[in-house]
């Protein structure tokens, strides 16, 4: 069958410093991000044909249209998944340019998390959360910590998983945004340290949470045939796929609370990559918290369901561990560009050019998307 | 510990979920159910998910349940919630073999665990609102 296997490649990234604190608008953020991705793959704003803008951002096709005179955008969608969006996006925007549809995809992603509005109120506007807005927000579940939670408390009731394996998440998270230059959280931290932040939503802690920031990220997807000839080394897109749990929204509505949709995209992108998760030298996890990467992990097979918490120990996911993951920080410590940033992460180690946190010769890796409390997205990659 | 304030995020009903609200306000647990194939569901919706069929009729719940999973929330989010701290926040299994979200009171953090036993109780917000709130049973006994 034929499928998107190494059909398209990432040809830009690009990021605005990130920083709890700014003022520029959320649309101004992805402007820039989206220019300096643009200039990063040696394209102009022109050659953009396709955008798919994040689906709960302040910008719409029009505003890329008028920002940068495209006089003939061809494609342009969005994927409502939450946090699972911008990975599912890379789905699209590979579909469309293998079918010819658009020659230079851009997805760019600009909020302003940390000075505008705060996710509870950005996640009550979705319209995928009228469910929870009608059902649960009543009673005083207002904030996603509050419905992560319940997960992460039976995956530890069952499973045993401890809240200082979520704390070894936490800690080399941190040690790896220290390591980025473009992290707005830069102190290291200790399972101590973890261990003794505040109480958010039990049994998440301050420091299990990922950090409301402002900024933007934006990548350029473009056809494999292209790529070769662009500016810089082409990061492949070997394997890609989205999921959705059997309800991504309402928690009530699926058979076991710790299973999410990425157990069913995972082993579809594995399949049209051709490789093994032992051909995986880096992973960019989408980490809103702690605990969702250990799930993860689990639901992508790289120890069974119940054995994410031992996984995680030793410093499995350091950059000398087993399985380097978030290797820039990601939302725990970096910055919660919604997964943009994963991604800018993973085509940056394939390109090896990670700088100090550069996993040594880097071949594949594998970025996730999570949303709307279980949705999931995956693209594995290859330099 | 005291109630939530009125100025609180109060659902908007419904064309499908009118009914279930309105049997809250006579303070019975009302669950959706399948017109054809007697299929319970919640949260309220206009499909069967079993068999397909639009056709809806009621079940009034017997209101006991047992503990899935739950959260204790030390942040409120919601001004609202502010003096009600910590809310406990429980996903509950019904007998009926539906789940719901829903807060749960009357209970020490430090003792709920999975399959606890809860009952239903309703909280008359204003004179539009009851909510449901679950609540340890009285008795959970072999009476
Ligand atoms: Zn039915």
């Amino acid at each position: 069958m034929d499928t998107l296997k190494d059909k398209c490649c990432v040809t830009g990234i690009g990021e605005t410093a990130y920083t709890r604190g700014c003022n520029k608008s959320p649309t101004a953020l992805q402007m820039e991000a989206s220019l300096a991705a643009i200039a990063d793959a040696g394209l102009t704003p022109k050659d953009i044909d396709g955008v798919i803008p994040f689906f709960a951002g302040s910008a719409v096709a029009e505003d890329f249209i008028t920002n940068f005179g495209i006089e003939d955008l061809r494609y342009s969608v969005t994927a409502p998944m939450g946090g699972a969006s911008c990975v599912a996006a890379i789905q699209s925007a590979a579909a469309a340019i293998t079918a010819g549809i658009a020659t230079h995809v851009l997805l760019p992603l600009g909020r302003t998390g940390y000075s505008g509005t705060r996710a509870p109120a950005r996640v009550a506007a979705f319209p995928q959360f009228r469910i929870v807005g009608e059902f649960e927000m009543p009673y005083g579940a207002v904030a996603p910590v509050q419905l992560y939670a319940p997960m992460a408390r039976r995956h530890m009731e069952i499973y045993g998983t401890t809240s200082k394996q979520f704390a070894e998440i936490s800690v080399t998270t941190r040690d790896h945004a220290i390591l980025n230059g473009n992290a707005v959280m830069t102190k290291p931290i200790t399972i101590e340290d973890h261990q003794t932040s505040r109480m958010i939503s039990d049994p998440f802690r301050l420091f299990d949470c990922s950090v409301e920031s402002d900024g933007g990220a934006a990548i350029v997807i473009s056809g494999a045939d292209r790529a070769r000839d662009m500016r810089q080394k082409p990061v492949y897109v070997m394997g890609v796929a989205e999921g959705h749990p059997d309800s991504p929204s309402a928690i009530t509505q699926r058979p076991d609370l710790t299973v999410l949709g990425l157990a069913k995209a995972a082993p579809r992108a594995f399949e049209m990559a051709g490789v093994g998760l032992d051909a995986i030298d880096v992973a960019e996890i989408y980490d809103c918290f702690t605990y969702t990467v250990l799930c993860q992990l689990e639901d992508m097979g790289f120890c069974a369901k119940g054995e994410g918490g031992g996984f995680v120990e030793d410093g499995a996911l350091g950059l000398d561990g087993r399985l380097p993951t978030n290797t820039h920080g990601g939302l725990l410590s970096q910055s919660h560009m919604a997964g943009m940033n994963h991604i800018v992460e993973l085509a940056r180690q394939l390109r090896g050019d990670a700088g100090s946190a550069q996993v040594p010769d880097a071949e594949v890796g594998l970025v996730t998307g999570y949303g709307d409390m279980g949705d999931g997205s995956i693209a594995i990659m290859r330099r | 510990m005291s109630e939530p304030s009125e100025n609180r995020l109060l659902p908007q009903p419904t064309e499908d979920s009118q009914p279930f609200w309105d049997a809250l306000k006579a303070h019975r647990l009302d669950l959706q159910t399948c017109g054809d194939c007697g299929a319970l569901r919640h949260y309220p919706r206009p499909v069967c998910p079993e068999c397909h069929s639009m056709a809806v009729t009621w079940t009034t719940a017997s209101g006991l349940g047992s503990v899935h999973s739950w959260t204790v929330s030390y942040q409120a989010f919601h001004s609202a919630f502010q003096d009600c701290l910590p809310i406990i926040l429980a996903t509950v299994d019904l007998e009926e073999g539906v789940r719901m979200n829903c807060r749960l009171d009357g209970v020490d953090p430090e003792k709920i665990e999975i399959d606890l036993p809860v009952e239903v109780a309703f909280e008359d917000v204003n004179d539009e609102v009851t909510l449901p709130v679950f609540r340890p049973r009285a008795s959970t006994g072999d009476a």
